[in-house]
């Protein structure tokens, strides 16, 4: 070059993160926001509620089948005359805390599962993966109603019947990633440099085989709230605490005379669930890359 | 043998077993790589030469233990590489790396650019935790990348840039032997140069041994000292760079180069196209011939009833062919 | 000379991006005449293959739009046609091959269906008499023993031979105008010699003009009479092939030239660094901007290349480069 000439620098990037890119897809999703918003709405709800407005909803505190808005009860009473507003927010914590812990055990035993067969194939995979496949094709609801018939009805085995009944999708999924996931580059380049097989798993094929995960144990929190509600409004419940299906399982009887003790924790459920759903879709398109040149 | 040789393989063998519906559970082999041997000289670059499914790239990928080798040796530094087990096999893992053919698939999409060339040094926990960032940066720095891009996510390079990273990863445990498989394949024309300068630039630096798998011939002309051409598993020529490229003997040889378009207007002249038609045979049944016999223009009778041997011909040059004799005239 | 058989002027082809509106062509004129082999080089991203889907009306769909220009065939402009019009031009008058034709060929059809398809809807065969002509094409392509071969799945094809029935599937109808995109960037070199000895007899044969899309300077000299050396989304250079090489005016193409390590008749011990062609093509972004796309790259840069896009200069009787300093190279 003879004369100076000014070309134009290279623009500095800024590092921008896998995550901090998911984010910014994930907030332009309005649907997904809002389910957030809700979500974050009925978690603040469900911390703060119980204390803040302190009626027990065991007790009886009014006539029975008082109508919402009536006496001072913005949601009524229920067929005993307990506040219906103390019962929904109490059950807030039941539902949040069983679809939360129900899912950490779904994903606990999922992920261990599939990242095995996935990993290590051979007789491991086929072993791990007939016994997904019986766990698969048990009828869901039954089985949980035997553990739960069988070991007690307290909280920590209500949640344990339902992760050991919902793992297998997630085991599959997994181990499909992992299937995957092993055969590129950068997993035999880890190899050649040295990595042992549990760096390789657990920290070279799994945080990439998380997107799928995530979404699904999203997805997971939500069918664990309705699991719940129903195993309650059969009456395999905790006596002891307040859960929406519980409130629609014990006014069921009287769902002609006072629909609102029914419509109301079903609402509830409805709506938390709902957003659960909008939130784990959301996370669907922002962590899938495909999805994300649009 | 060759005092010199860096590396030195002998008969490696790597088969396959593939499940063919008729044969009631019987295991058949594919032999991917069928009893080959070859030797590289310490500083220097050997080419594998072939088309897809010649076995170059599963060579490459035994004599770095990626895929386990069924029989042979595959002695680094007189070392037998394949005897080792578990630790000694992790730590000595350093001594061959690897440089990937898909810049996109081969960095770790969830680390930074300085973590995927560091984490090497991580696994094998040779080098001091202190020093380890002054050897990236001594990387970083070698391979054309700026500092300020060791913070970024492999998404924001491009291909060019990602197999720079690519290249600073395989280079950070200073290893002996370096295996480029297929390096600038998946790049641009322009970028490939980049990068092509880049290797040599970098093997004159730091002394590095090559063994450099491509199915390019006038990239591996530009970039080796001596060339092995594959086909089928088998070695069937292998000789330095001049001897390969103005007297190829073994009539596969002879028709890949001419099936390399050229701008060169001579070359165009002065090259008959060798034609060789149909496909390779089946290779889980090979004919017991020489492999390459139904599809050359010169087979012979006794082409078809004996699998000729690799011999040594004058001045190193190895074929496999019958009809090639010692005076190192090609059958065409 | 008559008109040309395809005549593109101003084309302007423009994508909708998420940052915005972005001209992927833009101001691209050539002129291509029947029997012509015609071959574009250029990196990828530099719209060689969008040339290709504007010709063919393919693109995509709600980004992609011709902005301004037109694009006459046979004396018919394609931008003014309809979408039936078009539909009737693929696959009659201008087909195209990809370059990789196992995602081409649909697995679940045998070959012989797929053939058969293309020659009943265009042609209106019966379907014997489309099954026959099937075996003929794939018999034209040199597939060994047609009979046999045409009620193969594509999967118990070898990669050249999908090639091979794309192809045939694509002069199934003696088009005019045959763009192969990168035919052989996915097979085998000894394959790829093959793939182009066929295409030149059969162009030979029945006078279908070729587009040839490629980033082998070395496949176009083998192909091609005349050729186009694309540059984010504009052409850098056009002229006939054994005069660019020779004597490139473009310092892209000079530089696409000779950054590849060819293998020349006489080959020496010596072996010379290769000419880098710095930094990567600019981004979609940048595209259209009144300067010259390539200046970031160029050795020959100066203050003009900056500020203003250079026009087309014309060299001898074939030869165009759209350089500044065009004379210097």
């Amino acid at each position: 070059m003879s004369e100076q000439v000014k070309v134009p620098e290279e623009e500095v990037v800024e590092a921008r993160s896998p995550f901090s890119e998911a984010w910014e897809m994930f907030r332009r999703n309005h649907a997904a926001m809002a389910g957030l918003v809700v979500l974050i709405l009925i978690v603040i709800a469900a911390i703060i509620g119980p204390p803040l407005y302190a009626v027990d909803p065991f007790e009886m505190v009014w006539a029975p089948f008082s109508p919402p808005g009536v006496d001072g009860f913005i949601l009524g009473t229920d067929y005993l005359g307990r506040d219906l507003v103390a019962a929904l927010l109490g059950g807030a914590r039941v539902s949040l805390i069983i679809g939360l812990a129900a899912a950490f055990v779904t994903v606990a035993i999922g992920v261990t599962v599939g990242a095995l067969a996935g990993f290590y194939l051979g007789w491991v995979e086929e072993v791990l993966m007939r016994i997904t496949e019986f766990f698969q094709v048990l009828p869901t609801l039954l089985f949980s109603m035997v553990i739960v018939a069988l070991f007690g009805a307290s909280l920590p085995m209500i949640t344990f019947a339902i992760g050991v009944v919902s793992w297998p999708p997630v085991a599959r999924i997994t181990r499909a990633e992992f299937l995957r996931i092993r055969e590129l580059e950068y997993v035999t380049a880890s190899r050649a440099s040295g990595a042992k097989n549990f760096k390789l798993m657990f920290s070279v094929i799994l945080p990439n085989a998380l997107p799928p995960i995530i979404v699904q144990s999203a997805l997971m929190v939500g069918s664990a709230i309705l699991f719940e509600a129903g195993l309650s409004f059969l009456g395999l419940t905790d006596p002891n605490v307040v859960s929406w299906g519980q409130v629609i399982g014990s006014n069921r009887q009287y769902i002609l005379d006072a629909p609102y003790t029914v419509t109301i924790p079903g609402l509830a459920i409805f709506v938390t669930v709902l957003a659960i759903s909008l939130v784990g879709d959301g996370l669907n398109d922002a962590l899938n890359p495909k999805l994300r040149q649009r | 043998m060759a005092e010199n040789a860096l590396l030195n393989v002998e008969n490696l063998t790597v088969r396959f077993a593939v499940k063919r519906g008729s044969s009631w559970g019987r295991k058949s082999y594919l032999y991917a790589v069928d009893d080959i041997s070859f030797q590289i000289k310490r500083g220097e670059t050997l080419a594998i030469v072939g088309e897809s499914g010649s076995g170059k790239s599963t060579t490459a990928l035994a004599v770095a233990r990626l895929v386990p080798a069924h029989s042979g040796k595959v002695e680094l530094d007189g070392e037998d590489f394949l005897a080792l087990e578990d630790e000694a096999l992790r730590q000595a893992r350093s001594k061959i790396q690897f440089i990937f053919q898909d810049p996109y698939s081969s960095l770790n999409p969830r680390l930074r650019a300085e973590a995927i060339v560091r984490e090497p040094l991580d696994s094998l926990k040779s080098v001091p935790e202190a020093d380890r960032q002054a050897i990236v940066d001594r990387l970083f720095k070698a391979v054309g990348l700026r500092k300020e891009q060791q913070r970024l996510f492999p998404h924001q390079f491009s291909g060019g840039q990602r197999q720079r990273i690519g290249i600073a990863r395989a280079l950070v445990t200073q290893p002996q032997l370096v295996i480029c498989d297929e390096p600038v394949s998946a790049l641009d024309v322009a970028v490939q140069a980049q990068i092509l300068n880049l290797l040599r630039e970098l093997q004159s630096e730091f002394g590095l041994t090559y063994l450099f798998i491509s199915h390019d011939l006038g990239v591996v002309q530009h970039m080796c000292d001596s060339i092995a051409v594959m086909y089928m598993g088998k070695i069937v020529e292998h000789a330095d760079r001049l001897s390969l490229f103005n007297n190829p003997l073994h009539p596969y040889t002879a028709a890949l180069l001419s099936a390399v378009p050229s701008v060169d207007k001579a070359r165009r002249e002065a090259t008959k196209r060798i034609l060789i038609p149909g496909d390779p045979p089946d290779p889980i049944n090979p004919p017991k011939g020489c492999r390459f016999a139904n599809r050359c223009p010169v087979a012979q009778a006794q082409c078809r009833d004996a699998e000729p041997p690799l011999r040594d011909l004058k001045g190193g040059h190895r074929v496999a062919c019958h009809l090639v004799g010692d005076d190192a005239v090609s059958p065409l | 000379m008559s008109e040309p058989l395809l005549k593109v002027e101003n084309l302007r082809i423009e994508l909708t991006t998420r940052d915005g509106i972005a001209p992927v062509i833009d101001n691209l004129s050539f002129e291509l005449n029947a029997g012509e082999n015609i071959s574009f080089v250029g990196e990828s991203g530099c719209g060689k293959s969008m040339t290709a889907l504007g010709i063919m009306g393919l693109l995509p769909e709600k980004i992609g739009r011709i902005a301004s220009g037109s694009i006459t065939f046979d004396g018919e402009d394609l931008t003014a046609a309809s979408e039936a019009r078009l539909k009737e031009i693929r696959g009659n008058d201008i087909s195209m091959i990809f370059q990789e034709p196992m995602t081409s060929l649909n697995p679940v059809y045998t070959v012989g269906e797929q053939i058969a398809e293309v020659l009943r809807r265009h042609q209106g065969l019966s379907a014997a008499q489309a099954w026959t002509k099937a075996i003929e094409l794939l018999d034209a392509v040199r597939i060994p023993n047609p009979q046999a071969r045409v009620s193969d799945y594509p999967f118990q094809m070898s990669g050249g031979q999908r090639q091979r029935v794309m192809i045939a599937i694509a002069l199934a109808c003696e088009p005019k105008i045959l763009i192969a995109d990168e035919p052989t960037t996915a097979l085998d070199v000894t394959v790829q010699a093959q793939i182009f000895d066929l295409l030149r007899d059969l162009q030979a044969e029945t006078g279908t003009a070729i587009m040839l899309i490629t980033h082998d300077m070395g496949a176009v000299a083998e192909m091609s009479e005349r050729m186009i050396v694309m540059y984010a989304g504009s052409k850098a250079e056009e002229g006939r092939v054994d005069e660019v090489i020779e004597h490139a005016r473009h310092p892209y193409t000079k530089g696409l030239i000779s950054c590849v390590p060819h293998i020349m008749q006489t080959l020496t011990e010596e072996r010379h660094k290769l000419t880098e062609i710095e930094g990567i093509v600019p981004s979609l972004r940048e595209f259209g901007r009144n300067n010259c796309l390539f200046a970031a790259r160029c050795e020959l840069v100066e203050d003009r290349c900056l500020s203003e896009r250079p026009p087309e200069n014309g060299f001898g009787k074939t030869q165009k480069a759209a350089c500044w300093r065009a004379e210097e190279v």
